[in-house]
């Protein structure tokens, strides 16, 4: 059973076709990169793949559970870290730690949280507002959070978009095992083209709300003739008509 | 219903409180403020008043019962406002709590902080003007439930407004007891209204309170034909107002308002 299966997913917003028949699927342990210029849907998608945003059409399946029929199983397999979705500033790191564990239903709260702090290295900030701390220290927060429920599917929407070069490797490579270990799939988005092609196994390109290509971000440049996949996000961004399937 | 999602909501808030002292005093703060000002204010009039009318403890009385709908929807208010406040809404929405669990957090969170703000001012009411009430216990647990789902009423109707209109909306919800409370007759008979005032007081719960509430501290029977009357407009409007939030959430749900919540981008 895949940890995700997305289904012709359509959603408009009045005339707008934000997302125009998406379909595809992350394996338990395989991380599946979401890329596309701004605006080509890959947020939608997460939102409604999330059950924030009702598709106006298709389906969302969750490790087996739909996520509009059966949302409470659906989400307490998934969990997600986005920049744009930072901890409250006026808790504690362990504070919020604690109440994600309550809303996502973790048995023994207590010695996950202890588990997560010091997988990512925040045991020093557990009595620390998310508030006063650097960027990069809250996105290890998010990141601590999203993996309280060892989720079987982990949505992460640019992960490493305020880290230092050194922490975003270590953060990349907490992410790789807890993929490779079997825990779950991830669906991974970010514009750095070369952590996408460091950490997928498989990278699927979203322009104007459709799937434009599929693959293995390290052949996949040279099958469309571009240098490296950095080349290929630009051809997508900029001339997505050449590059139809 | 899963408790333990409840409770992460009541947590959340409760985590707030403890850490900062200006939402502590806030809690406490405004009702004392009230009870000072017409404890002074009952206590002039009662320079004038005849031995059997006490000003204290019919204005007084009212104004504390008063309290649960200001204390109960703006604590509910408050609740909400936080997750927006601090941006966390898509965090909440995208975990595996339901709307309804996430409500009856809020509602714990607001009873909670509400029971010890209005037990605090009865005390400061009690030991400053002398405030006594009779021993009605049945009448008052009526009372106190009528007001009590009404103002999670108003809470629910106050937050469908931000929900649908964004969070800058805020300011239409705050003021909505202040522009019920003339019209309920909180410290005087309805009677004393213009015609088309009264015939909106009819259809507003707490006037059955209220009035019933005047008659009782001024030693007279109870009205519990009016009591009844409140009690069920209480439930039905519960019920319209859980019933417009549901709608309101789904189209929240649809038209994408849960994940640019706090963006005022719509």
């Amino acid at each position: 059973m895949p940890a995700l299966e997305v289904s012709k997913l359509c959603k408009n917003f009045r005339e707008i076709e934000a997302v125009k028949d998406i379909s595809f699927a992350v394996e338990r342990g395989e991380i599946v990169g979401l890329l596309g210029p701004n605006g080509a849907g890959k947020t939608t998608t997460i939102n409604m793949i999330l059950g924030v945003l009702e598709p106006s059409s298709g389906s969302v399946t969750i490790a087996g559970h739909d996520i509009w029929q059966e949302r409470r199983e659906a989400l307490l397999q998934t969990n997600f870290a986005a920049v744009y979705a930072q901890l409250p500033s006026n808790l504690t790191v362990y504070q919020s730690l604690h109440i994600f564990g309550l809303l996502y239903d973790v048995k023994d709260i207590k010695k996950r949280i202890t588990e997560v702090l010091a997988e990512y290295d925040l045991e020093r900030f557990a009595d620390t507002k998310n508030g006063v701390l650097s960027s990069g220290e809250q996105t290890r927060v998010t990141l601590a959070k999203a993996m309280l429920n060892k989720p079987s599917l982990l949505l992460l929407d640019e992960p490493t978009a305020s880290l230092d070069p050194s922490t975003a490797q270590d953060v990349r490579d907490r992410i790789r095992a807890y993929a490779h270990d079997g825990y779950g799939g991830i669906l991974w988005t970010s514009h750095n083209m070369q952590e996408v092609t460091e950490s997928c196994d498989r990278v699927l390109f979203v322009s104007h709300g459709r799937i434009l290509l599929e693959g293995d971000p390290k052949k996949l440049p040279a099958q469309h003739a571009k240098k490296d996949l950095e080349e290929l996000f630009i051809a997508v961004a900029r001339e997505p008509l050449s590059l139809e399937k | 219903m899963h408790f333990r999602a409840s409770y992460a909501i009541f947590l959340r808030y409760w985590y707030l409180l403890m850490s900062t002292p200006q939402r502590l005093i806030q809690v406490f703060i405004w009702s004392v403020f009230d009870i000072v000002l017409w404890g002074l204010v009952t206590k002039y009039l009662n320079t004038f008043a005849s031995a059997e009318f006490n000003f204290t403890t019919v204005l007084l009385g009212s104004l504390l019962f008063w309290q649960f709908i200001t204390r109960i929807q703006q604590g509910y208010i408050m609740v909400f406002l936080e997750d927006s406040w601090t941006r966390n809404f898509l965090n909440v929405f995208a975990s595996p709590i339901r709307i309804s669990e996430y409500v009856a957090g809020i509602v714990a969170s607001s009873a909670f902080t509400s029971a010890v703000a209005i037990s605090f001012a009865a005390v400061v009411s009690a030991l400053a003007f002398g405030l006594t009430l009779p021993p009605l216990i049945v009448p008052f647990i009526v009372i106190s439930l009528i007001l009590v789902i009404f103002a999670i009423t108003l809470g629910i109707l106050s937050t469908t407004i931000i929900l649908r209109l964004g969070s800058s909306a805020e300011w239409f919800a705050w003021p909505v007891p202040a522009v019920i409370q003339p019209l309920v007759g909180v410290f005087y008979p309805i009677s004393v209204l213009p015609g088309w005032a009264q015939a909106v007081a009819l259809v507003l719960p707490p006037t059955y309170v209220f009035e019933s509430l005047r008659e009782a501290l001024a030693g007279g029977p109870i009205a519990w034909e009016g009591l009844a009357v409140g009690l069920g407009l209480s439930l039905l409007y519960l019920t319209i107002a859980a019933w417009i939030f549901m709608r309101t959430y789904r189209w929240a749900i649809r038209a994408g308002a849960i994940s640019r919540f706090g963006s005022e981008s719509f």
